[in-house]
């Protein structure tokens, strides 16, 4: 089975809440050194829960797809359960399963997720 | 070109390998000489007085003066490493007695990071100037700017031979007489991983101080380098790594180590893959170095005009235009398709490529990108390897472009 499927096309050609958010309460990003991917999340958290998020960058087709896929999941949650998701819950998103070497491409929104949320 | 004497062809018949830059293939004969040595005369060199062991102490010795040829070197200047890493590595801490606070280590924005991190270190660990040239548009080294960046306390010029990434082939004889015109103590080291099996060697020509490779890069396997270095500065030079085979009085107060270049020898070698260099060394020498070039080049003029013809102003390529100047390395970004994407999708159809930045980091800063594609080419290819991956971009285009 190829890797681009149609869910992972979707959300790279029509990304979801992709940019720059201007007055986010939380922000972070993160860098896959084997192909120097850098992804950036911005939050606007309300009473703990994720009201808006933005997320920023270049990468593969793998790394925007996941982004765009996770920003549309965690939308509304509360930061608990974002940060209890694991890298299990990215691969169901992107319903492939990746090899080693693409592993970091899909998982780098997460990292740069978590890193947004426990800022300040 | 010599498909036949590759036998991974025999289990991936419709294999399209272009990463030879990464590792190379390799030939029946260098598999036969790393099987014949492990299953028929595995002992050790140096030590052993029976004959099996004489033997392969003969044999691997035979490899050094084969090596020493094959570079227009001394036998006694050919020192056996874990690979170009190593090696250079090594040369960072051998001359860590000629540098000082003074000084100024010059590097170039191409190096892989092997020919830049171990330099950069070295500056750290001295307190010294660590610099680097920039270079062209045309991804080459200018003289002139190499010129007036050489000063009389820059004490060390390192550089690669071929670029691992834009393929420039970089005028050594030539960097290295002007560098020691202006400081005839520069100690000028080169990366000639890129370099080796690809183009001719010559060590006497090129006036260099140390140069290094990797024999898997040329056909040979992998852990094993080479570090070709000037006698004259060896003999200067005092061991940085210690241990069995080196030594000459290791009771005495102050231990005496062995000549050259086993001083510079701690511990047992590969000494299967240095008899798989000594094979390796033979193929090119039959195929003919400047067979090889030629071969290389034109699939890199192919490629070129090719790639250009069918994806115009989408595909950029890195590089120098003139093809007197490039190895048989090229890279290049298309429109819009990140270069891992790029990989995947002509990798699910059996062609090899890679994609990232290769190492070379400061490369890609300088030239705003974060990452490329690269094909690379030895005497497996041909033509129509390059038709096929022209299909399988097209392909990745469609599938991923809007």
């Amino acid at each position: 089975m190829s890797l681009y499927q149609d869910v992972i096309l979707d959300h790279y050609r029509n990304p979801r809440n992709q940019g720059e958010l201007k007055h986010p309460t939380h922000t972070g990003s993160a860098l896959n050194p084997t192909c120097g991917d850098q992804l950036q999340m911005d939050i606007i958290m309300e009473n703990g829960i994720i009201k808006e998020i933005g997320f920023s960058g270049a990468g593969c087709a793998i790394s925007q797809a996941s982004a765009s896929l996770l920003t549309e999941e965690v939308l509304g949650k509360r930061s608990e359960e974002v940060l209890a998701l694991s890298p299990q819950d990215i691969l169901k998103l992107l319903g492939v399963t990746l090899s080693p070497a693409r592993l970091k491409c899909g998982l780098l929104s997460l990292e740069t997720l978590k890193k947004a949320l426990s800022s300040k | 070109m010599h498909k036949k004497d590759f036998p991974i062809f025999e289990k991936h018949s419709d294999l399209i390998y272009l990463d030879s830059a990464a590792t190379s293939l390799k030939p029946k004969s260098v598999i036969n000489a790393v099987t014949d040595y492990l299953s028929h005369a595995s002992t050790n060199i140096s030590r052993g007085l029976y004959p099996l062991a004489e033997a392969t102490t003969e044999r691997f010795e035979a490899v050094r003066k084969q090596t020493a040829l094959f570079l227009n070197a001394d036998p006694t200047e050919i020192i056996f490493t874990g690979g170009t890493t190593q090696a250079i590595n090594t040369v960072a801490r051998l001359l860590e007695s000629k540098v000082d606070t003074d000084s100024e280590i010059l590097v170039t924005t191409m190096e892989h990071h092997s020919n830049f991190l171990p330099w950069k270190e070295l500056a750290l660990r001295k307190g010294c100037t660590f610099s680097l040239l920039l270079l062209t548009t045309s991804g080459e080294i200018s003289l002139d700017a190499l010129r007036s960046a050489i000063h009389p306390h820059t004490k060390i010029l390192a550089l690669s031979f071929v670029s691992n990434v834009l393929g420039t082939i970089n005028p050594i004889s030539e960097i290295t007489s002007i560098a020691k015109e202006i400081n005839k103590d520069i100690i000028v080291i080169v990366d000639a991983a890129q370099a080796a099996g690809h183009i001719p060697l010559d060590m006497k020509a090129l006036n260099v101080d140390f140069l290094a490779f990797s024999a898997h890069k040329m056909f040979g396997s992998t852990g094993l380098g080479v570090l070709y270095g000037k006698k004259e500065i060896l003999e200067t030079l005092s061991p940085v790594d210690f241990g069995g085979g080196m030594v000459q009085d290791a009771c005495a107060v102050k231990p005496e180590y062995k000549a050259l270049p086993t001083c510079f020898e701690a511990g047992t070698p590969d000494i299967a893959s240095v008899f798989a260099l000594g094979a390796a060394i033979t193929y090119i020498t039959a195929l003919g170095i400047e067979n090889i070039r030629t071969h290389e080049k034109e699939l890199v003029s192919y490629a070129i005009e090719n790639l250009k013809k069918i994806f115009g102003n989408h595909i950029t390529i890195l590089g120098p235009t003139d093809l007197e100047k490039r190895g048989g390395v090229l890279s290049f970004t298309l429109n819009g398709i990140h270069p891992h994407d790029i990989a995947h999708i002509v990798g699910e159809q059996g062609i090899c490529v890679r994609a990232g930045e290769h190492c070379t980091a400061p490369l890609h800063k300088s030239l705003g990108l974060s990452a490329t594609t690269r094909i690379s080419f030895s005497v497996y290819n041909e033509t129509k390897d390059i038709d096929r991956l022209i299909e399988a971009l097209k392909e990745a285009q469609k599938i991923l472009l809007k």
